[in-house]
């Protein structure tokens, strides 16, 4: 067991985890953060996609203890004082979600998109979604959130 | 009481934004795998790497031994508490079926199969015990190939004696319902058109996003269970038909769940497992599969090779159509099982009066893993074939495909049509569709380009593909469903309960996956109650809450279970009528109901539904013999299919010196009847189409000669990512049902139906002049360039060969693209 301590949507945590755990088994089970979920086996959906320090990162491809001394924002944490990240509201407004379930990864790897590019064109959004898998909407309506997002003012 | 107000505007027809995002958005969600019971126990699934096999010994003590390991069980030690996987529709009286054990004692049938289960405190001990469990195989041949299994070279049962499951026909001379096909080719072959074409359907995987998860919690009166469903009422049916617990004992929840495409549609072995270990050790338990297992185990769809047979007079009029199929129903039949070709029996003419038909379907056994229904289940593989034929019948006539289309389509002035399958379609306007698609597309200019890259020798060719498909959804009339042994009906439940507080509960025997249903109903149940589209709660997925239904698939929560709540809606009204009339002092005879009130006519009095729900719950003053209840229950038998259609355009660009295809134009009018929710019609609607130019362009599950899945990861199978794809152009016309009130159509399948025929017929128009008539699905650059160069006939060599090597370290080339063996 190695202790860790870092934040997470802002509250301090610390616990004692196996070296193999992952960063997201960490949400899931040692923190109950499950709005960020697994979809595949490693790396190949981008459905638990969570920021760290500052930046997307696929939860499944990172150790819990890599995360030591880190910020993690979840889907969970993403809005502020009650009020919608406008990129939630977005895919919220433009239908890009309908199962649901790629959504939270969806979007943390959308707002990471849009704080390195804010006016990204479609092929860049398309490109910079690459990979994070959906199996419902075809895109269309995810990529059209995005393009929401990135004229809307926060 | 209320002075009458202004109507509100119709909910049915506008964009609602959905209901159900306020929580996906958040992560605040309630997917399976986030459930933790106290003292719940983790399962991991030991399983057969073998194809066929005989399991000769099992050695669970290492595994027993590993730290927090409650039990090791295999299908002896479970015996008939595992129950049974069934199958709802043997297609044939004599259809040869295995049975089905979730955990099979003496051998195993397909490369997947679990043999042992792992239970212990957490996911990842149960997990690291699997690997400890020691099986003993005693490796049989397996029977992989379709045809090879369809000629019992080895047979995937050896003790059913043979791989054939099923022979289903359908002959429109029998039925009485066209001519001789036999006769109308014959005749052709004289003096008209024969084209003669085999085409192969892949073996494609669902592979909804949220994996396969359940809980079982035996701890109370009735043994709860979680699972990632698309059916909580059929699973608990046969939870109940098969493990000797009553329907009364058992709950059976479908909370969030994410995704299904038909893939959620099925009882399976490892909610049997869960289900049994549960119950002998009295604890919660849960399992959630890994992806790879899921790809492995969770059922597969399509797998077909289709034998076509077209005759035509001179000017492209059809004559005749004969279907011959090959379905691969894998190494058990499943619950739907050979249904799904037979789905397809009824589609394969589509739009069109053809005067005679023949369809024939052989469901052949295997070793791999089982097959059942994937988005469409039936009508795509149908609508390729036909399709795909009517453009090879334009190019031998000489005209447009376009045109050969509108010769033999239904018109509009025809309907309702009965067709040469028996069905009866009850509207539609193909040329309003093709029409507007044309006007969309841009249709002649984009015929203009092709020609000048024609003419211009252009390395890179633009080709146009045309799919005018129909489909049958809404599953479905209970009576034909009869007619054809399928094993329950097709009617839907709801249930309307007016709270006290005046707020409506619409309970629906439906069971959303996702396709937002609880934004529709509301908007449904706002208007015909008058009420405000906010104060209608929808609640599903819940044996204990919804106590009758038959779950979501086929395209059925709308049109049969939009139904069921139109005439629960109008029960609540009508039980509120002669309240209404009592506290209105009127008779009611004078009143009228319109936008949610009760009102006296002639005069500005009236009562909202609200205020009457509340007056009952008081019930201190209601006339003399009423019940004090508003809440209403109504079944819906539908009284015929649904059918949908439209007109689907594709513009693909071929590099003739690389394979590389690439989609230029994609426009879709499809025609649905009237529409509740344009957002959410046009999100099925992409998401449909996607997964059809998948199956054109990207997606194939492949095995290996010892009938190993070696595209057993999203790695290896290739579901197409945003980069893929493009930005679709999508409308429609409107050809109202006439078979059910709120005038709709079945969209949930529709863009998947549609697509496939679409993407490769304009693949396939591109290079036509190189002398290709097919490319084999899926249309890689691969294929497409050894098309071009002649190398195979339509670039067919199987996708097999190209694989690469597993598990095999000798091998050169693990790690690289190249060497892409044998």
């Amino acid at each position: 067991m190695t202790k860790i301590s870092l934040t997470v949507d802002g509250d301090q945590v610390s616990d004692d985890v196996e070296p193999r755990m992952l960063l997201v088994q960490y949400l899931r089970e040692k923190l109950g953060k499950t709005g960020t979920v697994i979809g595949c086996d490693t790396s190949n959906c981008g459905a638990c996609t969570v920021h760290l320090n500052g930046t997307s990162v696929k939860s499944c491809n990172v150790l819990a203890v890599q995360a030591d001394g880190g910020e993690v924002t979840t889907i969970e944490g993403l809005s502020t004082n009650g009020q919608l990240h406008k990129v939630q509201e977005a895919f919220r407004e433009c239908h890009g979600l309908q199962c649901g379930f790629c959504t939270p990864g969806m979007i943390m790897q959308s707002v990471d998109l849009l704080n390195e590019n804010p006016s990204p064109s479609e092929e860049e959004i398309r490109l910079g979604l690459e990979g994070n898998l959906c199996r419902c909407t075809g895109y269309h309506n995810i990529v059209r959130a995005v393009q929401h997002a990135a004229g809307s003012t926060s | 009481m209320t002075a009458v107000q202004d109507a509100p505007a119709a909910e049915i027809g506008r964009d609602r934004r959905r209901k159900e995002d306020e929580r996906l958005i958040t992560g605040r969600t309630r997917w399976t795998d986030n459930l933790t019971l106290p003292g719940m126990l983790h399962l991991a699934m030991v399983r057969s790497p073998f194809a066929h096999a005989r399991i000769t010994g099992i050695d669970k003590s290492e595994a027993e031994q590993s730290p927090n390991v409650v039990a090791v069980l295999t299908g002896a030690d479970l015996g008939e508490g595992q129950g049974v996987n069934i199958n709802a529709w043997p297609i044939t009286p004599d259809q040869v079926a295995p049975v089905h054990v979730p955990m099979p004692t003496d051998r195993v049938a397909f490369a997947g199969e679990t043999v042992a289960v792992v239970v212990a405190r957490s996911a990842a001990a149960a997990r690291d015990a699997a690997e400890l469990v020691d099986v003993d195989y005693e490796e049989l041949p397996a029977a992989l190939e379709l045809k090879a299994a369809a000629a019992d070279e080895v047979l995937a049962h050896p003790d059913l004696g043979t791989n054939k499951s099923a022979y289903w026909v359908f002959d429109s001379a029998e039925a009485g319902t066209g001519g001789n096909v036999e006769e109308a080719i014959e005749k052709a072959r004289s003096d008209g058109i024969v084209i003669e074409r085999e085409y192969r359907q892949q073996r494609l995987i669902p592979a909804f996003m949220e994996p396969r998860s359940v809980v079982v919690d035996p701890t109370g009166e009735q043994i709860t269970m979680w699972s990632a469903t698309q059916i909580p009422h059929i699973l608990r049916f046969a939870l109940a038909a098969t493990t000797g617990v009553p329907e009364s004992k058992i709950r059976v929840i479908a909370p969030d769940v994410g995704g299904g495409f038909g893939g959620k549609l099925q009882t399976t072995p490892e909610e049997f497992i869960a289900w049994a270990v549960a119950r002998r050790l009295g604890k919660p338990v849960k399992y959630t599969e890994t992806r790879s297992e899921s790809l492995v185990t969770a059922h597969h769809g399509r797998d077909q090779w289709q034998k076509l047979t077209l005759s035509a007079e001179k000017d492209g009029t059809v004559t005749g159509f004969k279907v011959e199929l090959l379905a691969d129903l894998g190494a058990y039949v499943a619950i739907v099982g050979g249904g799904v070709p037979v789905l397809g029996a009824f589609m394969f003419n589509s739009i069109y009066k053809f005067p005679a038909y023949h369809f024939a379907c052989q469901t052949v056994l295997t070793n791999k893993a089982w097959t059942d229904a994937y988005r469409g289940a039936g009508r795509p593989e149908a609508t390729y074939g036909i399709e795909r034929m009517m453009d090879e019948l334009a190019v031998e006539v000489g005209v447009d495909p376009l045109e050969i289309r509108e010769k033999n389509w239904i018109k509009h002035e025809e309907f309702p049509f009965t067709t040469v399958a028996g069905l009866e379609y009850d509207s539609g306007n193909y040329e309003a569709a093709t029409a507007r698609a044309k006007e969309m597309f841009g249709y002649d200019e984009l015929r203009d380009e092709q020609k000048q890259r024609r003419d211009s020798g252009d390395p890179v060719q633009l080709g146009i593909g045309i799919s005018t498909f129909t489909e049958m959804c809404g599953l479905a009339p209970s009576r034909v469903l009869g007619t054809l042994d399928y094993g329950a009906g097709g009617w839907e439940h709801a249930n309307i309960r007016m709270t006290a507080t005046g707020k409506v509960e619409v309970v629906t025997g439906t069971s959303a996956h996702g396709q937002g249903h609880e934004t529709a109903f509301s908007q449904i149940v706002a208007d015909r109650l008058g009420v405000p589209f906010e104060d209608v709660e929808v609640l599903h997925g819940d044996t204990q809450v919804s106590a009758r239904g038959l779950d979501t698939y086929g395209s059925r929560s709308l049109v049969v279970g939009g139904e069921a709540i139109v005439l629960a809606a109008d029960k609540v009204i009508e039980k509120a009528r002669p309240i209404a009339a009592h506290l209105l002092e009127a008779s009611v005879d004078d009143l009228e109901f319109t936008n949610g009130t009760f009102t006296v006519r002639g005069t500005d009095q009236g009562m909202a539904i609200g205020e009457i729900a509340t007056a009952v719950f008081a019930a201190h003053n209601l006339p003399d013999g009423v019940e004090p209840t508003l809440d209403s229950d109504a079944a819906y038998d539908p009284v015929n299919f649904s059918f949908p259609h439209g007109t689907h355009l594709c513009a693909m660009e071929v590099d003739t010196e690389t394979g590389a295809v690439k989609m230029r134009k994609y426009v879709a009018c499809d025609d649905i009847g009237n529409i509740i929710n344009p957002l959410i019609v046009s999100g099925q609607v992409h998401g449909g189409l996607v997964q059809g130019i998948a199956q054109a362009l990207w997606e194939e599950a492949v095995y290996d000669d010892s009938g190993t899945l070696v595209s057993g990861s999203f790695v290896d199978y290739l579901l197409p990512t945003a980069a893929d794809t493009i930005t679709f152009d999508i409308d429609h016309t409107t050809s109202p049902s006439t078979t059910n009130t709120l005038g709709t159509k079945g969209v949930g399948e529709a863009g998947t139906i549609a697509s496939t025929p679409a993407v490769v017929n304009a693949v396939v128009d591109a290079v036509r002049h190189l002398g290709i008539n097919d490319i084999q699905m899926p249309c890689t650059p691969e294929r497409v360039w050894k098309a071009i160069q002649g190398a195979g006939g339509g670039g067919a060599d199987s996708t097999e060969g190209a694989a690469m090597p597993h598990f095999d370290q000798a091998e050169p080339g693990q790690d690289s693209t190249e060497g892409a063996g044998s």
